[in-house]
């Protein structure tokens, strides 16, 4: 019996999914839907999957599609990844990338929130910018399953040019060094703004990254920035904090990931984090001196936001300017523990306008009662702004009116 | 031959059948436009002298109940639900009459749950001609698909009450289940195995039916204390090994959403509410048992305890959430319809502020008022909304009738109705063109609140100025139509059936939309 090619999943629990099987055969093209909402999108998924099979060049054989809601973007990535294991050929097909999504992200994004959003798991995707997250983290690394890496590759692709994230830093991590390169051409052409590089060791891992991301650039002509984030999950990574920060010019900022490194370390994570003090710390530091933005780990006890407010407290005072985050919960919480006090705010406010009136006035010297203001002073004040914004404790339209005045 | 004719198209543009079941019935005429004439009806009068004088009126078993209220042919037959998915009494009913080979029956349930499946067979056998009552899961499927001989009949749980009251349903024999009840027929819902809360559906039921059975597993000597139902209005009293499955009585799945979206949408909708200023003190409020319903009332929970306000009432279904907040004195009363765990039975057992209601007291058209328009708001389910904001809850896109009604139209009175609901289910849209069923007036629907975005109805306007500078993400219901169809696609059309298989009634009786026929796939 000749073998059948699948992708998706199924079973209870799954939705917005679908399970594709393809059957080689030698009679013309035949397609079996079965889909619990064939009676609005049963001849559009068809025409679809009659579409992809024809751009991949398949005409003989049978696909079966077993679909629980699947967006085209889904189905279409499950088609591909089926047919494809068959076929096995450079051939590919891509819906049509979003606008917004050719877009490329400042180079200081606030980077408070990244939210982590499993590569092959499409109903996680597909909400996952209204709940605001500074980034989402498309992954294809630790929380894809061996065998559904490859899949994976092109659902992740088609939802980097498909689904809107409302304004989120669009950030994939690939797998860990050296395989990691094999996921960049499938995500480097498709509106990625950022690539995260797991269990990162050395500089000289961040240079392989950049080179396959620059041949990828020229040969896609891809003039936009795409930054780079290494995570740092290891005691020799910790010790070579400071070289892999200052890599690459595009190494805008760099992650720790604690339940790796404290694995490495043999202990692990506790309440108190005394464990991981020296690494964080270490972190923050080599970040700062690299003029890059040091970003914490995941808080893991999704159920507990007042241990993950304490948690982003300490963060804060740490150094750090952001976390990672595991569930959508977590953002506001993080955006609002971060923010700064309402006495911080308010300072930060005064010196903003200081700073303003100054300049509009021409005046080279900025002063807040008696007091001089240097430009760290300035910019710590933007960023408090900032934070403050992203937390949605200040409106930014009151600010335009303040600049006004 | 057809059990429905003299097509029409109502106030609302639909086109539904003045004639159904042999019966004529009014089209609707607009909200609050039927004012009907006449007298309640009255069931025949009954005489003391009939009934033993020591009170007691235990009759053996439930067939010779049914035998003795002169169980035949064609009789409307009740069922109370709020036993819901654990009632084991309706399908023994009908088990019955199928043994007694009684033909033609109407069943007039105040709702249908899954573990009435085996009334299908009842339907295909014609024991069961129709169901007049929500339809759903199995029955729902049966019945869209053509498998029903008459024309289903859903009614709100206020639309009930007024069927009843106004004569358009004459109930032959009402059978009650009971967790207590006492040999003379008084009975309560608060004690015992089977205790569900109250017996408030029950109550027309009670009043208006020629012949009433009171079912228990539970019977205590006179008086059964309380009595929600008064013992006067029962014929015949049983006493069963078993009436329901406790557990699936009181549930105890009605848990707040861990959904990440649908707290979103929740916690859209309070902050709306506190920003629209309707949580103050005093205010009322209405929510549902679902997961995002009361994540929505654990959301007001926090809100009052910041701001050190209390509720006046709130409006229930009850489980252990408003009653935590009874306790906890953020509310001074649970007016409460149904109870949906043990902590709401505990507490209306124990509490005298957890107050039982009835769909005559909180619904009916025919009383003079009722409680849903004097709620400050209430949030509600929904399985489409159109660009008018129509709403349907009772069958999905793609024609199945796979909900009932409940309360969900009366409490569209309420002085603001929100529908907190995705903008997509599994990549159907909820926000349509024109609405599969029409079961709720848009007139009647004040916001629609989605994941991505809050559509008031331009007809509010104190709610549009009141919101505009609200921070809140508003928009446009045609722009959260927009956006549903540029992520799932444009739906296509259906192909249903032109065969009318059910009709949806408005709170006042007239006809609002009828159901039509699936092709099964």
């Amino acid at each position: 019996m000749e073998k059948i090619f699948t992708s998706g999943n199924r079973g209870e629990g799954v939705r917005s999914d679908c399970y594709v099987e393809v059957v080689p055969g030698k009679d013309p093209l035949k397609v079996q839907l079965k889909s619990k909402v064939s009676s609005l999108y049963g001849q559009h998924i068809q025409k679809l999957a009659f579409h992809v099979a024809e751009a991949l060049g398949m005409v003989r054989g049978l696909i079966r599609i077993d679909d629980q809601g699947a967006l085209d973007f889904v189905l279409a990535a499950r088609l591909e990844a089926a047919i494809q294991q068959e076929n096995n050929n450079d051939k590919e097909f891509l819906l049509p990338i979003r606008e917004e999504n050719l877009q490329e992200s400042p180079k200081r994004h606030p980077r408070i929130t990244r939210l982590y959003l499993p590569g092959n798991t499409p109903k996680l995707m597909i909400n996952a910018g209204v709940h605001s997250p500074a980034g989402i983290i498309l992954d294809l690394e630790d929380s894809v399953a061996p065998a559904k890496k490859y899949e994976a590759r092109f659902l992740v692709r088609n939802a980097l040019r498909s689904l809107s994230f409302y304004g989120a830093e669009r950030m994939v991590r690939i797998n860990q060094m050296p395989a990691g390169l094999k996921d960049l051409p499938h995500v480097i052409p498709h509106g990625v703004n950022m690539i995260l590089v797991p269990k990162c060791e050395s500089a000289q891992q961040i240079q392989l990254v950049n080179e396959q991301v620059e041949l990828l650039k020229q040969k896609h002509d891809i003039r936009r920035n795409i930054w780079l984030m290494p995570i740092i999950e290891s005691a020799v990574g910790v010790i070579h904090a400071w070289e892999i920060a200052s890599a690459a010019e595009n190494v805008v900022a760099m992650a720790i990931g604690l339940e790796d490194y404290t694995a490495d370390l043999g202990t692990s994570r506790s309440q108190d984090g005394k464990e991981s003090f020296m690494a964080r710390s270490q972190m923050v530091n080599a970040c700062r001196a690299a003029g890059i933005q040091p970003i914490d780990s995941v808080f893991s006890h999704v159920d507990d936001q007042e241990a993950l407010r304490w948690n982003v407290i300490e963060s804060k005072q740490l150094g750090f300017e952001g976390m990672g985050c595991i569930h959508p919960r977590q953002i506001a919480v993080i955006h609002k523990a971060f923010a700064p006090e309402p006495e911080e705010l308010e300072k930060a406010l005064v010196i903003r306008n200081a700073y303003i009136k100054a300049r509009a006035q021409g005046q080279g010297v900025i002063a807040v009662g008696s007091k001089m203001i240097d430009p760290p002073v300035i910019k710590k004040a933007e960023q408090q702004i900032q934070l403050a914004i992203n937390a949605g404790i200040l409106d930014p339209k009151t600010l335009n009116e303040n600049t006004n005045n | 031959m057809a059990r429905y004719d003299k097509l029409v198209r109502n106030a609302a543009g639909r086109s539904v059948p003045c004639l159904i079941n042999g019966e004529e019935h009014i089209p609707y005429k607009g909200v609050g436009k039927h004012r009907p004439v006449g007298r309640r009806y009255g069931p025949p009068l009954s005489s003391c002298a009939d009934y033993p004088a020591d009170g007691d009126k235990r009759v053996p078993t439930l067939r010779e109940a049914l035998i003795r209220a002169g169980l035949k042919d064609g009789m409307t037959i009740s069922t109370h639900h709020h036993f819901r998915n654990g009632d084991l009494l309706a399908n023994q009913v009908f088990d019955i009459a199928h043994r007694e080979g009684v033909k033609g029956l109407r069943w007039f349930p105040s709702a249908s749950f899954p573990c009435h499946e085996p009334i299908v067979s009842h339907i295909q056998n014609g024991v069961i001609d129709r169901i007049e009552g929500s339809m759903n899961g199995p029955l729902g499927k049966l019945a869209s698909e053509g498998g029903m001989a008459g024309v289903g009949v859903l009614r709100s749980h206020g639309g009930r009450y007024q069927a009843v009251q106004d004569g358009e349903v004459t109930i032959d024999i009402a059978v009650i289940a009971a967790p207590q009840a006492d040999p003379f027929g008084n009975a309560n819902g608060v004690n015992g195995e089977a205790a569900c809360g109250l017996l408030g559906f029950a109550l027309a039921d009670a009043q208006y039916a020629h012949k009433v059975i009171v079912v228990t597993d539970n019977m205590v000597d006179f008086p059964c204390i309380p009595w929600q139902i008064h013992g006067n209005w029962v014929d015949y009293t049983v006493k069963v090994e078993k009436i329901g499955i406790p557990e699936k009585i009181v549930s105890g799945t009605t848990r707040i959403t861990k959904s990440p979206d649908r707290l979103r949408i929740a916690e859209l909708t309070a902050d709306f509410c506190d920003k629209a200023g309707i949580i103050r003190n005093g205010f009322s409020f209405q929510s549902g048992a679902g997961g995002t319903a009361l994540a929505v009332g654990q959301f007001f929970a926090q809100t009052m305890k910041e701001r050190n306000i209390k509720a006046r009432f709130i409006r229930a279904g009850s489980n252990k959430y408003p009653v935590k907040m009874l306790e906890e004195e953020l509310t001074d009363y649970i007016l409460d319809g149904q109870t949906f765990d043990l902590e709401g039975v505990r507490s209306m057992r124990e509490n005298p502020n957890h107050v039982d209601t009835s769909p005559f007291t909180s619904y009916n058209y025919h009383g003079k008022g009722n409680f849903a328009s004097m709620v400050d708001v209430v949030m509600l389910g929904a399985t489409e909304v159109d660009v008018n904001f129509n709403a349907n809850v009772v069958t999905h896109s793609d024609g199945y009738l796979l909900h009932g009604l409940g309360g969900w139209q009366n409490c569209l009175f309420a002085r603001n109705t929100i529908l907190p609901v995705p903008l997509f289910r599994d990549r159907i849209p909820v926000i349509r063109d024109e609405v599969t069923t029409l079961c709720g007036p848009g007139q009647l629907i004040d916001v629609v609140v989605t994941e991505r975005g809050i559509a008031i109805n331009p007809r509010r306007n104190d709610l549009v100025k009141k919101l505009e500078n609200s921070g809140l993400p508003l928009k446009s219901i045609e722009e959260l139509k927009k956006e549903a169809e540029e992520i799932c696609g444009k739906p296509e059309i259906p192909d249903l059936d032109d065969q009318i298989i059910a009709v949806i009634k408005w709170v006042d009786g007239t006809v609002l939309d009828a159901v039509y026929k699936v092709k099964p796939g």
